[in-house]
């Protein structure tokens, strides 16, 4: 199987995701950023956007040559100009304006950023300011281009700092020349709420990890029932396979139902967890492993380029 | 009363089949199932004579078309991309991107921006054989899981004080964001369970430093402790240096998931594990008593 030509149609971005945290999203991605030269001929970033509780990073051990902070515009009041009319504290939908006794006051972490404030102030008397919602890191392991996010511990909204690193990500894209853009690989965040739902907008396909047991296939079934409506192209990889039961029957069920290819099944193998807990890449326990690997780069590849031909 | 919540950082670590024996172990509980993104534990709760409500909260920005005049200052308003003009030139809110903020509605020439309640999710209350459950489940894609998770935690106290409960047990969500931090206010103690792999380390660590910010004891289960034994003395040896207590350890166990397949808790299934995490019940139960004291 030849891998079509990439640059026809531009770099690929491909999400990995899950309904269940565990499954195996850092676990598949980092094995794609290890083979994916090697499998689909094309260069390739890696992009951790599980901001929360970023991983990525623990297995490709990239060098960071930059880091930069992240913020989110929220209001400061001058409260000499502040006439206390209440427009602020009325629109404010986050209660995160409010009057106390005769001190205007904004309670920055509660604060979405939405500007609302600022337009409805009859004085003028708001300015934007801002708050740190976490870093982006860009760096490189070897051939393989890394970005990173990570949240600011307190910090609550991370959606914010998804959408900062995926714009970071367009704009690094956006500055090279055409035929030295690299395919990018999302490694986004569990469940299927807003962080995961903003983690997988700027994707061309999403691929599903999951697990055959109760709670995977459940997730698993969350997770179709989140990403499907968005029209892209969904496929799984079906980690931790072993055990013929109940779970593995569900899971293919679900997905012929469905009509989701799997495009890999990893077996449910010690050697691997073992692998795993020493922060060694799935395609490094085995060549049967990175055979595995490889195949499922250059499946995953062509689903996208099918989809932009279709 | 106590209140315990069960968080990882790193999702997969055992949250849930650790609370699940929890429940199947103590005393005189409401359950509570805060994961409400991707929740589980009723998977082996088997909750029966559910009751349950729509979650309402915040509201959704939606054009009035025949109002709309294409005039687009709904969408440069609108910070989170959500507003586009359409077919005909009219604007349209993407319901996934609306933060319910209220910027277009406010600020629309035309008036032409209705603002409905949203329903985000529904939240439910059961009965299982461990007692009383309370559970939610946020619509997939859905928001505002901070605010579903205060509410069930309202929830469970409301009827542990009615009922007489003396605690109140979490599954928390996997992160350290919106749903965890909200399901840490007013906890006597969270117990973090985590393995001894980078990632779950890693995680451990961030969870803990956001269980510090807010000045909540923490009981740490290293899970899985065999597939890296020098690994989890170290991750020990770490918490123990931080005064972060340590409850116990468990292995790497293929009986885990076929607990999870026969729909058992671990002290159900029985053997070996069973009579583990017994232990570290114990060790938990007794640190949140002592918790609850010093408070």
């Amino acid at each position: 199987m030849h891998a079509p030509r990439a640059h026809a149609a531009g770099p690929l971005r491909l999400a990995v995701a899950s309904g269940k945290g565990g499954a195996g999203k850092t676990t598949v991605s980092a094995a794609l950023a290890a083979v994916w030269a090697e499998a689909v001929s094309r260069p390739v970033l890696a992009v951790d956007l599980d901001v929360e509780e970023p991983n990525l990073h623990l297995f490709l051990r990239p060098v960071i040559a930059a880091s930069r902070r992240a913020d989110l515009e929220i209001p400061v009041i001058d409260a000499d100009a502040c006439t206390r009319c209440g427009a602020c504290r009325e629109i404010c939908q986050f209660g995160a304006v409010t009057i106390l006794g005769d001190t205007p006051l904004v309670f920055d972490d509660m604060c979405h950023g939405c500007g609302v404030c600022l337009a409805v102030c009859p004085a003028g008397a708001m300015r934007p300011g801002s708050r740190e919602v976490g870093r982006i890191e860009d760096g490189a392991a070897g051939a393989i281009g890394f970005v990173g996010g990570r949240l600011r511990v307190g910090e609550a909204m991370s959606p914010v700092l998804i959408r900062a690193v995926a714009a970071h990500v367009e704009a690094l894209l956006a500055d090279l020349p055409e035929a030295d853009r690299p395919d990018v690989l999302l490694d986004s965040p569990p469940g299927v709420s807003c962080p995961a739902v903003n983690a997988v907008a700027t994707a061309d396909a999403i691929l599903l990890v999951a697990e055959p047991t109760p709670f995977g296939v459940h997730d698993f079934a969350l997770a179709v029932e989140a990403f499907s409506p968005l029209g892209k192209p969904l496929a799984v990889v079906v980690n931790k396979a072993g055990e013929p039961g109940e779970a593995d029957e569900a899971l293919d069920a679900l997905c012929r139902r469905e009509a989701l290819p799997i495009l890999a099944a990893i077996p449910d193998d010690r050697a691997i967890a073992e692998a795993y807990a020493r922060g060694r890449l799935l395609p490094d326990v085995s060549s049967q492993y990175r055979a595995l690997c490889r195949e499922l780069a250059r499946k995953a590849a062509a689903l996208v380029r099918e989809d932009r031909h279709a | 009363m106590r209140e315990i919540v069960v968080l990882s950082g790193k999702g997969g670590a055992g949250k849930t089949s650790v609370t699940a024996a929890f429940a199947a172990l103590a005393e005189n509980k409401v359950v509570c199932d805060l994961d409400v993104d991707a929740p589980d534990l009723h998977i082996l709760l088997d909750p029966k004579n559910t009751v349950a409500e729509e979650f309402l909260s915040g509201n959704l920005a939606l054009v009035e078309r025949t109002d709309c005049d294409g005039c687009g200052t709904c969408r440069d308003v609108c910070r989170f991309g959500a507003v586009t003009l359409g077919a005909g030139g009219k604007a349209v809110v993407d319901p996934r991107r609306c933060e319910g903020c209220k910027a277009c509605v406010a600020l629309c020439p035309r008036q032409a921006i209705a603002f409905p309640p949203r329903v985000c999710g529904y939240f439910a209350r059961s009965e299982t054989r461990f007692g009383p459950f309370v559970h939610a489940r946020l619509d997939p894609g859905g928001e505002n899981s901070g605010r579903l998770v205060a509410l069930l935690k309202r929830n469970a106290r409301e009827l542990a004080e009615k009922e007489g409960h003396e605690l109140i047990l979490c599954d928390g969500a996997p992160g350290i964001a919106c749903p965890v931090i909200s399901s840490l206010s007013g906890a006597t103690l969270a117990v973090l369970v985590t393995e001894p792999t980078p990632s779950g380390i890693h995680d451990l660590l961030r969870v803990a430093e956001l269980c510090d910010h807010f000045r909540l004891p923490v009981g740490v289960i290293v899970n899985k402790a065999d597939v890296n034994p020098e690994q989890a003395d170290r991750l020990e040896a770490a918490c123990a240096e931080k005064g972060r207590v340590v409850l116990g350890r468990l292995p790497y166990s293929p009986d885990v998931t076929r607990a999870m397949k026969a729909r058992l808790t671990l002290p159900e299934y029985g053997g070996p594990l069973g009579e583990e995490i017994a232990r570290l019940w114990e060790a938990a139960n007794a640190l949140a008593h002592a918790c609850a004291k010093a408070r």
